[in-house]
């Protein structure tokens, strides 16, 4: 087998596993935070997408339309996020999983039907801008530029991400009152902004991810089925919370699916679900430390 | 001590409705026929979903891999092999168990949300292999035109053969709740620390719940077989276990005829819903939604609510609530 093939592959897995850490860090971020699983995530994902779609093509798919998308598809899912959050989420937080995990997959029925509604059922593409167009040839091998790009995106969010929440006064609220909400509040902080800040970050980073992998794959309805799945799978082998978690988890997933495509191409996509199950089986609780 | 399992009135009102169940064919349209030989088949999905997570309070997420594995063995073993279809009828069930006991065997060693992760991984795994073999499975478009004998294949035969199962298989479920184990697996699910103090294999206990399920799972799959004589992917993909939970949700679970009643309601909403709109799954959103902002405990859980409200006996619901997760 040709090397440099082999390495191009796992680059572009690497840069896949990088949007997939981008959702997951949000979905993880949300988890640690309010301990809400989130099976909506994926549907804000989707309406990421679709957003960035519309946005290109309102600039005419040029290079500007989709660093206009990029910056204002975040925002726009963010605002779904908090409507959905002061609307109907903040009235749960003290139900039990189950029930949260059911209030959010009637959130995605809704959202996945708004969306066939608003963009219906054809398949959409975002042109990548020019400078991320082709590939580039760096010691010898043969990369797409916009892997390249995904790869420097991703560690950006996760330093981001870690700044946040172990550097800024919200970042440290946040931790504490995921640990002892009722405390925190008598403290006399209000938690339930603080809880509304956190489910829009991390709702917004898979706006993010939904605006990232728009020109990299035709966006259609159905596509957050996959991720949401994919991106519970690398929370939990991460760690639940556990941000750090979420990047070895992304890079786990999106490198084996890369080997399995080199070796059994029909089964590529069970891959990394075994290595799910290897890794639950060996650390039942995630790699990392949780936040639970 | 010899006591009775169940007020005379609740046998008498069972009987009656069987009774009426057997007489509906001669008298309605096809087209109800089948959809109440649908909801005979949901509800014994939902019912079995519901003995481990209404009365195990085990986090099953993803339920619908047996229901699929049993309907698959069904369609596999009919168009592969020239075995006799009771066979694969007789097959199916136990296949789903022992699919239990794999996916189980991993996933007894953690709980709650680490559990219903878990099995959502495997489960994946199994719906992969049967989305991507193609050789075997058919892949993406399924096995179609089962066949099956021909008093098997007219609405009116469907609809007795399933009836006549799932009945069956309803009464099982409920002696078996009844039983000794049904006992214990309650205790477990009400308190796990203090079951494990006495003495009780909570694991073992848990596991061997998961296989039953599987095996009633496995049972409705092989009914869904013999109804529509085809089988697809999405029949065990995560989204219909979700959709399973909504039935038992909606009914009421901790309550033993609540799924059925969630499922009989899901059906038939689905049915008159999808005439009117496209958007049937918004409305399933917004009636979900609406459940857990106003109706927590299912439509069986507040009419028994309603009906009981002198009782004194804590909530098991509240129970778990306290003693947290």
């Amino acid at each position: 087998m040709d090397p440099s093939a082999v390495i191009s592959l796992l680059l572009v897995g690497l840069a896949r596993a990088m949007i997939l850490f981008i959702v997951s860090a949000g979905l993880t971020f949300v988890l640690g935070v309010l301990r809400v699983p989130n099976v909506a995530h994926g549907s804000l994902y989707m309406i990421g997408a679709f957003v960035a779609f519309t946005i290109a093509t309102a600039f005419g798919q040029s290079s500007a339309g989709f660093w206009f998308a990029l910056i204002l598809a975040p925002l726009v899912v963010a605002a779904v996020a908090l409507i959905i959050e002061r609307g109907l989420l903040s009235h749960l937080y003290q139900r039990e999983h189950l029930m949260l995990i059911l209030f959010t997959f009637g959130l995605m029925l809704i959202l996945n039907d708004l969306v066939k509604l608003i963009w219906g059922a054809e398949y959409r593409s975002v042109t990548p801008p020019e400078i991320l167009d082709g590939a580039v040839t760096l010691f010898g091998f043969n990369i797409p530029r916009y892997s390249l790009f995904l790869l420097f995106v991703g560690p950006l969010v996760a330093v981001g991400l870690w700044f946040l929440s172990n550097k800024t006064r919200l970042g440290k609220i946040a931790r504490a009152a995921s640990v002892d909400r009722e405390m925190v509040g008598v403290l006399g902080i209000n938690v339930s902004w603080v809880f509304a800040a956190a489910f829009v970050i991390g709702c917004a980073l898979a706006g993010l991810g939904g605006a990232l992998v728009a020109p990299t794959t035709s966006i259609s309805l159905g596509m957050d089925l996959t991720i949401i799945i994919e991106s519970f799978l690398i929370v939990i082998i991460g760690g639940l919370g556990n941000t750090w978690g979420a990047l070895i988890g992304s890079i786990l997933f999106g490198v084996s699916q890369s080997l399995g495509l080199l070796f059994f191409p029909q089964f590529a996509i069970a891959f990394p679900y075994a290595v799910v199950v290897i890794v639950l089986l060996l650390r039942p609780r995630g790699l990392l430390r949780s936040a639970w | 001590m010899v006591k009775a399992l169940v007020e005379p009135r609740w046998l008498v009102a069972t009987g009656v409705i069987l009774i009426g169940l057997l007489l509906i064919p001669f008298g309605a349209p096809l087209f109800y026929i089948y959809i109440l030989s649908v909801i005979f088949v949901t509800a014994l999905l939902a019912m079995s979903l519901n003995l481990v997570l209404g009365y195990g309070g085990i986090y099953q997420f993803h339920h619908a891999v047996f229901y699929g594995v049993g309907a698959y063995t069904v369609a596999l073993i009919l168009t592969r092999t020239s075995l006799p279809w009771w066979v694969a009828l007789l097959a199916g069930p136990f296949v789903a168990a022992a699919t239990g006991l794999i996916i189980g065997w991993f996933c007894v060693r953690l709980t709650k949300l680490y559990f219903g992760m878990l099995q959502i991984s495997l489960g994946s795994l199994v719906w992969i292999i049967v989305y991507r073999w193609y050789d075997v499975t058919g892949g993406d478009n399924g096995i179609h035109d089962i066949p099956m004998p021909e008093w098997l294949t007219t609405f009116q035969g469907a609809y007795y053969f399933i009836l006549a199962v799932v009945a069956v298989c309803v009464g099982l479920m409920f002696l078996l709740i009844k039983s000794p184990f049904g006992a214990t697996l309650q205790a477990i699910r009400d308190n796990p620390q203090r079951c494990e103090a006495i003495g009780i294999n909570v694991r073992h206990h848990k596991l061997i719940a998961i296989v039953i399920a599987a095996f009633f799972g496995g049972v409705a799959g092989v009914l869904f077989a013999t109804l529509e004589r085809s089988v697809f992917p999405g029949l065990l993909f995560w989204v219909l276990s979700l959709e399973i939970l909504v039935m038992c949700l909606l009914g009421g679970w901790f309550t033993f005829a609540g799924p059925l009643l969630g499922a009989a309601i899901v059906v038939a909403l689905r049915t008159v819903a999808s005439r009117y709109t496209d958007y049937w799954t918004m409305v399933l959103g917004i009636i979900l939604i609406l459940l857990i902002f106003f109706l927590p405990e299912g439509v069986m859980g507040f009419i028994q609510e309603r009906a009981a409200a002198k009782r004194t006996a804590p909530h098991p619901q509240r129970v778990e609530e306290r003693s947290g997760s």
